[in-house]
C-alpha cells in the first residue's frame, strides 16, 4: 500500500517529495537511535528525549507509540493502514485520543521503526506527539462540511502545522503547548481552554482574519483562556503566532513543571502578556512573516470541496431503530441531500476511543463507499464521516451495525471522555476506563439515555486532566487516597462557547460507588428540570445545593 | 534512572521491578539478578536490605537489560503488591476486552 492508492477524492494533506524523503531521514535516524539503545550504546537518560520527541512513550505495561492524525483528518487508505499496524505490532486495538490522535499500547521497542516505515507509507508519523514542543492542532471535525462554518479551518491548521514541525525555535519551549482552531462561531473544539485558541472568522468585505485566545488549560490549575486580540488579518495570522509563542518562550517557568505552561504565564501577567506580544510583534520583521495568499490558496486546493452530486434533502427511512441512531448521528450538511455522520466508539461497557483491527478496516471501507474516503477523528473520541449522502445513510448504518459501530449515543451520557487512566497511564493515579465502561452499562437503555438527553461525563485518571473532567458537565478526577483509588466529581463545565470550569461538589466516593454517585446526579436533574433544560442548563438555574444536598445527605 | 526509587523507606517487604529495554514489558527482580515476567518468581527484600536490593536491580539498569526500576512493597503471601498500582502491574489492564 502507498499513497498512490489514496481515494481520488478525499480532502487530506498530500506530502510531496520533500516531505517523504524527510520522514525516511528521520526514521533512518530514529531506527539508529533505538539500535544503539538495544545494544546498551545509549542510556536511557539519553535515549529518553530522543524517543519522545518520536512519539514514544514508556508506560506502566509496555511502551506506547501515539501517531500524530493531523487536526483528526484521515483518508481511508490511511485508517486502513492504522488497523493493519493495530493487528500486526500491537493487540489489535488502537485508542483515539482527544488531542484527535491515536495511541497503540503494545508496542515493543524493536518493533518501532517497522511501524514508522507502514505509517510513512500512507504520509503518517510519530513526531511531536511529546515532548514541550508544539503538538497536534486540532480543528472542527465537521470542517468542511457544517452549515455554520464561516471560514474553513483546515486549511490554517495545514498552515500551523507546517510553521510548527520542527520549527527550530519552539523545539524546546518550557512545556507542550496545544492549538485549537475552529471555523465556526459555535466552538466544537474546546478553543478556550487550549494554550491557544483561535476563531477564524471574516470581516463585511468577507476578509478571513483570527480571534485569538491564549493562556486556557485543564491539569493541575485550569484556566479559561484570555482573549488577546479580537482581529488578526490573515496575511499576520504567522506574525502574531510567533510573538504569541516568543514571549512564552522567552518567560514560561521552565524551573518548575507545575507552572510552565502558558496558562500560568498569561494569569501571571494578565493584560502584561497581551502587550508583550503586541510589542514583540510590532518589531518583527512582517515581510518575513506575511502569509502569502497564494500559499494559503495552495494549502486550501487541497480540501477544495469533494465532487459533490446535485442532491435534495430527503426524509429518512422509517425503521425506528434507524431512525434512533440517525436522531444522535447524523448532522446537517452545507451540501443539499448530504449530511455528515458521527460515529460512536463508545459502546456501552466498550472501552471509550478504542477501535479494533476489524473495525478500523470497516469504516475506511464504508467512508470508501459513502464518505468520499474521508474519515475525521473528533476530540471526545469518536469518527465522523463527513460527506455522506442522505440516501446511503439507512445502507451506512447497516454497515456500521455489522462493525460494532452503530452505538446511538452521540452526545448522550454514555458518549464519555476517559483518558486511559491506571489500567495503561504510567503517570495515572486511578484507573478511567473501567468507571466509564460501568457508567455507560448503568445507562444501558438508550430510551433513558435519550430522555436524559445531552450530558456530557469526562473522567481523568490524574490532574493532568487528559480526559477533560474540568469541562464537563460532570467530571470524574480518579485520584490515590493512600493506595487506592478515590474519585472526586465536578459539576458545571462547559467546553463549548459558554467554556466554565467545573465546581469540585464535596469528598470523594470510591470506586464502588462512584456509580451511584453519578445515578445520584441524574435523579436529582431528572427531578428539578423544566422542559427543554439539559443537564448543564438545570445546574445553572438551581445551582450546587440541590445536588450537593442528594450526594451527601445522611443515610 | 528511577526516580520512584527515590521514595521514603520501606516499611514492609520489597520486590523490585521494572520494564524490560526490548519491549517494555513488566518485570520482576529474581535470583542472581535475573528479570522474570512473574512476580511468582521475584526475590523479596527485608525492609533493611531494601537498600541492597536496589543495588542489585540497579545493575540491571546499568547492564541495559531494563528500564525504570523501583521498589515495591508487598505481602509476602503471592506476593501481592501493597498498593493498586502494582497489583495493576502484575495483572494487566483491568480492561478485559484488552486483557485477553
Amino acid at each position: 500500500m502507498n499513497a498512490l492508492t489514496y481515494p481520488p477524492h478525499a480532502r487530506t494533506y498530500r506530502y510531496d517529495e520533500i516531505d517523504r524523503e524527510f520522514l525516511q531521514e528521520r526514521i533512518a535516524e530514529f531506527r539508529g537511535q533505538i539500535e544503539r539503545r538495544l545494544a546498551g550504546e545509549l542510556t536511557e537518560d539519553e535515549f529518553k528525549p530522543l524517543r519522545l520527541m518520536n512519539g514514544l512513550y514508556l508506560q506502566l505495561h509496555a511502551y506506547m507509540l501515539r501517531v500524530a492524525i493531523p487536526y483528526g483528518l484521515l483518508n481511508s487508505a490511511q485508517l486502513r493502514q492504522l488497523g493493519r499496524i493495530a493487528r500486526r505490532w500491537d493487540r489489535g486495538f488502537g485508542h483515539f485520543t482527544t488531542r484527535q490522535n491515536i495511541q497503540f499500547n503494545w508496542t515493543k521497542l524493536e518493533d518501532v521503526p517497522a511501524m514508522l516505515e507502514a505509517l510513512a507509507e500512507v504520509d503518517m508519523h510519530a513526531i511531536q506527539t511529546s515532548g514541550n514542543c508544539i503538538r497536534n492542532t486540532t480543528t472542527d471535525e465537521y470542517a468542511g462540511a457544517t452549515p455554520d462554518e464561516v471560514v474553513d479551518p483546515r486549511v490554517y491548521a495545514e498552515i500551523l502545522r507546517q510553521w510548527s514541525t520542527l520549527h527550530p525555535e519552539f523545539t524546546w519551549l518550557p512545556r507542550k503547548f496545544k492549538i485549537a482552531i475552529t471555523g465556526s462561531p459555535n466552538d466544537r473544539v474546546a478553543a478556550q481552554v487550549h494554550d491557544v485558541g483561535v476563531l477564524a472568522k471574516r470581516n463585511e468585505r468577507g476578509e478571513v482574519g483570527f480571534e485569538i485566545h491564549a493562556g486556557g488549560g485543564l491539569g493541575r490549575t485550569p484556566i479559561i483562556a484570555r482573549k488577546l486580540r479580537d482581529w488578526v488579518p490573515e496575511a499576520e495570522f504567522l506574525a502574531y503566532m510567533e510573538a504569541v509563542l516568543r514571549v512564552y518562550n522567552a518567560l514560561g517557568q521552565r524551573e518548575n513543571i507545575y507552572k510552565a505552561r502558558i496558562k500560568i504565564l498569561v494569569r501571571d501577567l494578565g493584560d502584561e502578556f497581551t502587550q508583550m506580544v503586541e510589542r514583540e510583534y510590532e518589531r518583527m520583521p512582517r515581510d518575513r512573516y506575511r502569509l502569502d495568499p497564494e500559499i494559503v490558496a495552495a494549502i486550501g486546493a487541497h480540501f477544495a470541496p469533494p465532487p459533490f452530486a446535485s442532491l435534495e434533502d430527503q426524509a429518512l427511512h422509517a425503521d425506528p431503530e434507524f431512525r434512533q441512531w440517525a436522531s444522535a448521528s447524523v448532522r446537517a450538511h452545507r451540501q443539499p441531500g448530504y449530511a455528515s455522520v458521527t460515529i460512536s466508539l463508545k459502546p456501552i461497557g466498550g472501552i471509550p476511543g478504542d477501535a479494533s483491527a476489524d473495525q478500523m478496516e470497516a469504516v475506511a471501507d464504508l467512508a470508501e463507499r459513502h464518505s468520499f474516503g474521508e474519515i475525521r477523528v473528533t476530540h471526545v473520541q469518536n469518527l465522523v464521516l463527513p460527506h455522506v449522502r442522505q440516501e446511503d445513510l439507512y445502507a451506512l448504518w447497516g454497515g456500521l451495525r455489522a462493525a460494532g459501530l452503530a452505538t446511538p449515543n452521540i452526545g448522550l451520557i454514555s458518549d464519555i471522555i476517559a483518558c486511559p487512566g491506571m489500567d495503561y497511564c504510567a503517570l495515572a493515579t486511578a484507573r478511567s476506563i473501567p468507571i466509564a465502561q460501568r457508567i455507560s452499562e448503568r445507562f444501558a437503555s438508550l430510551d433513558r439515555q435519550h430522555d436524559i438527553g445531552e450530558c456530557f461525563i469526562n473522567i481523568s485518571g490524574c490532574i493532568n486532566a487528559c480526559g477533560h473532567h474540568h469541562v464537563a458537565h460532570i467530571g470524574i478526577l480518579g485520584v490515590d487516597k493512600r493506595g487506592e483509588e478515590v474519585y472526586q466529581v465536578t459539576l458545571g463545565g462547559s467546553a463549548t462557547n459558554d467554556a466554565a470550569i467545573g465546581e469540585l461538589i464535596g469528598p470523594a466516593f470510591s470506586y464502588d460507588t462512584i456509580v451511584d454517585a453519578v445515578e445520584t446526579l441524574i435523579t436529582t436533574y431528572i427531578a428539578h428540570r423544566v422542559p427543554g433544560e439539559r443537564f448543564i442548563d438545570t445546574y445553572r438555574r438551581v445551582g450546587v445545593t440541590p445536588f450537593k444536598d442528594a450526594l451527601y445527605a445522611p443515610a | 534512572m528511577s526516580t520512584k526509587a527515590k521514595a521514603r523507606p520501606a516499611t514492609a517487604p520489597v520486590v523490585f521491578t521494572a520494564n524490560r529495554l526490548r519491549d517494555g514489558r513488566v518485570v520482576w527482580l529474581g535470583t542472581a539478578g535475573l528479570w522474570r515476567d512473574a512476580i511468582t518468581e521475584t526475590v523479596p527484600f527485608a525492609p533493611e536490605a531494601a537498600e541492597t536490593g536496589l543495588a542489585l536491580a540497579r545493575q540491571g539498569e546499568r547492564d541495559q537489560h531494563v528500564v525504570g526500576v523501583y521498589a515495591v512493597e508487598v505481602d509476602l503471601a503471592g506476593p501481592t503488591p501493597l498498593k493498586f498500582r502494582e497489583r495493576l502491574r502484575v495483572q494487566g489492564p483491568s480492561v478485559a476486552a484488552e486483557a485477553a
